[in-house]
C-alpha cells in the first residue's frame, strides 16, 4: 500500500522534463521589442561593473528546446550560415567559439542581430519579428553549447561537420572576449 | 423490426464517404481506376473466404458428437473426407494468394507504366504546405507555385517528389495512390485525370502539428485553359495602379514577409515559405485551408499561430490600419 505513494512524485519528477519543450505558440499579444540594457565593454567608470538591465525573456528561449530548434531552422532561412557558416565563421566570425566580440549572453547576441554591428552585420530590427530574433539567439548559443544539454538540439538531418550542439562539452565564457583580436596586444 | 432502417441506415453511412473531390473510390484517372479495380476484386474475394471459413467453423462448432464415441477410435473413411477436405482448402488458398499476386501485378503494371509524361512538376513537402515548381526545358518557362497544382486533362503528368523537413506523402485518391516524400531522395509518381475537375489531396504521412492541414488541389482542366493559366503564373505580378494596393505592397516590403515570400518582379526574393505572385489566384491559402478571400488573408496574417498552431508563419507585429491595404494587395495578385 505505501509503494504507490513515494512512485507518484517520481512520477510527477518524469514529466517535469517536458518543460524543456514546451510550445507557446500563440502568445497573448504580439510582442514589442524588449528593452535591454547592456554594455558592449567591460570597463566601467569607478569601481563597480558596467549597471545592465534585462528583461528576464532570453531565460525562457535559452532553456527550451523548441525554441532553439526553431532557431537552428532559421538560422539558415535567413542566411546566417551564409556569412556565419555552421558556426565555424567564414567571413563572419565563428559562433561556436569562445571568444564574443559583442558580448555571448543570450541580450547581447538579441541586441547584435537586431542592431548590427559595424564591418558587416546586418541589422534585423524589423525584419525578423523579436520572437524569432530570440530563437535565433537562443540557438547561436547553444552552437557552442552555452545552454543546458538537455534543450540544445540533437543530431541534425543533413551533413554536419562536427558533433551535434547537445555533445559538445559545456563552454566557459573567454573574459577577455570582449575584445577584437585584431585589438589585443601581442603576447 | 423496427431496428431495421436504422441498421441500413447505419451500413449505408460509412459509404457516404466514398464520393467527392477526395476519394480514392470515386476515381478520375487511369491509375486510381485500376488501384480501386484492385480494392473491389480483393474485397470481393476475401469477404467470400472470410463468410465460407465462419460459416464452416459455426457449422463445426454446432456440430454434436455422438456419445460414447472414442476421440482415440480413428474411422478410415472419415479420415480419408477430412484429408480430401484440408488439402483443398489448402489448394484453394495457394490458387487464390497466386490469382490474387497477378492481379495486384497487373494494377502495378499501370501505376509504374512509363515514366516520361510530357510535364514535369517538381512537389516539394515543407512543414506545412507543399512547394510546386513547373520544370520545363526552356528556364524562362519555370515558375514556382503552392499548394495548387494544374494539370492538362488527360494527359500523364511525372511528379518528382522530395522533402525539405521530415517525410510527408503526397496522396490525392481521385488520381492516384499515396507515395511519400523523404528527405534527401527523389521518389516519383504519374498523374492523370480523364475528366476535368477539382480533386482534392492531402499529406497522408504524419508530420507534425499541422498535418491535417497540408492539403493540395489538382485542378484539371482542357489543354487550352492550362496553357492560359501557366502564361498567368509565368509571368510576374502586377504592379498595382490602385493607392491602397500600392500601400499594401509597400507595407509587404518594409515587413518581415520579405523574409520568406517571394513575389517575383518585386524585391521580395525569400524562398522558405510560398510564393505569392499569384497568390489570389489560388483558391486557397494556407495549404488548403482557408478559401482565399480578403478576409481570410487578414485573418491569416494577424492570427496564424490560431488558425494553424505550429505553423512556421510568426505572428507579425502590424499596425490595424496597415492590414486593410496588406490583404488588397495579396488578394489582388492575381
Amino acid at each position: 500500500m505505501k509503494k504507490p505513494i513515494w512512485l507518484l512524485p517520481a512520477a510527477l519528477l518524469l514529466l517535469s522534463a517536458c518543460e524543456r519543450e514546451k510550445r507557446e505558440f500563440r502568445p497573448a499579444q504580439v510582442s514589442e521589442e524588449t528593452d535591454e540594457k547592456i554594455a558592449l565593454s567591460s570597463l566601467s567608470a569607478g569601481p563597480s561593473p558596467p549597471s545592465q538591465q534585462t528583461t528576464g525573456k532570453g531565460k525562457n528561449f535559452e532553456e527550451n528546446a523548441y525554441h532553439i530548434s526553431e532557431g537552428q531552422k532559421l538560422y539558415t532561412w535567413f542566411n546566417c550560415n551564409g556569412c556565419h557558416s555552421n558556426g565555424g565563421g567564414g567571413s563572419g566570425p565563428a559562433l561556436m567559439d569562445d571568444r564574443w566580440i559583442y558580448g555571448g549572453s543570450i541580450e547581447h547576441i538579441v541586441q547584435t542581430i537586431r542592431e548590427g554591428r559595424p564591418n558587416g552585420m546586418p541589422s534585423f530590427r524589423g525584419k525578423i519579428p523579436d520572437d524569432q530574433v530570440w530563437q535565433i539567439a537562443a540557438y547561436v548559443r547553444s552552437m557552442g553549447r552555452y545552454t543546458p544539454k538537455a534543450a540544445s538540439p540533437a543530431r541534425r538531418d543533413d551533413m554536419h561537420p562536427g558533433p551535434a550542439e547537445q555533445r559538445r562539452p559545456p563552454a566557459e565564457m573567454n573574459p577577455g572576449g570582449s575584445i577584437p583580436s585584431s585589438a589585443q596586444m601581442p603576447q | 423490426m423496427g431496428a431495421r432502417p436504422f441498421l441500413i441506415l447505419l451500413s449505408a453511412l460509412p459509404l457516404s464517404g466514398c464520393s467527392g473531390w477526395q476519394s480514392a473510390l470515386d476515381t478520375h484517372g487511369p491509375h486510381a481506376d485500376s488501384l480501386a479495380r484492385l480494392f473491389w476484386i480483393f474485397l470481393a474475394i476475401l469477404s467470400t473466404v472470410w463468410i465460407v471459413t465462419i460459416v464452416m467453423l459455426l457449422l463445426a462448432l454446432r456440430r454434436r458428437r455422438e456419445p460414447g464415441d472414442d476421440p482415440l477410435m480413428t474411422h478410415p473413411g472419415t479420415e480419408r473426407r477430412m484429408t480430401i477436405v484440408v488439402s483443398s482448402a489448402v489448394a484453394l488458398t495457394a490458387l487464390i494468394v497466386m490469382a490474387l499476386t497477378i492481379v495486384s501485378y497487373g494494377a502495378q503494371r499501370v501505376l509504374f507504366a512509363s515514366r516520361d509524361g510530357p510535364l514535369t512538376l517538381l512537389v516539394t513537402g515543407q512543414q506545412f504546405w507543399w512547394k510546386v515548381q513547373y520544370e520545363d526545358a526552356s528556364p524562362a518557362r519555370t515558375f514556382t507555385t503552392a499548394n495548387e497544382i494544374h494539370i492538362p486533362v488527360g494527359e500523364k503528368v511525372l511528379i518528382k517528389l522530395e522533402s525539405s523537413d521530415v517525410i510527408h506523402s503526397f496522396w490525392v485518391p481521385s488520381l492516384n495512390g499515396k507515395l511519400d516524400a523523404i528527405p534527401g531522395r527523389q521518389n516519383q509518381i504519374e498523374i492523370q485525370a480523364d475528366r476535368p475537375g477539382v480533386y482534392r489531396g492531402q499529406c497522408a504521412e504524419f508530420c507534425g502539428w499541422q498535418h491535417a492541414h497540408m492539403g493540395l488541389l489538382v485542378v484539371a482542366e482542357t489543354r487550352q485553359d492550362f496553357e492560359r493559366w501557366r502564361d498567368g503564373q509565368i509571368s510576374a505580378a502586377h504592379i498595382p495602379d490602385d493607392p491602397e494596393e500600392q500601400k499594401g505592397m509597400e507595407i509587404f516590403m518594409t515587413k518581415p514577409c520579405i523574409m520568406c515570400h517571394q513575389i517575383r518582379g518585386t524585391s521580395a526574393g525569400g524562398k522558405v515559405a510560398p510564393d505569392l505572385t499569384h497568390v489570389g489566384s489560388r483558391q486557397y491559402i494556407a495549404a488548403g485551408t482557408l478559401p482565399t478571400t480578403r478576409g481570410n488573408i487578414a485573418a491569416w496574417i494577424v492570427d496564424p499561430q490560431g488558425i494553424k498552431p505550429g505553423v512556421h508563419m510568426p505572428l507579425v507585429q502590424l499596425a490595424p490600419e496597415e492590414i486593410q491595404p496588406l490583404a488588397t494587395y495579396l488578394e489582388s495578385l492575381k
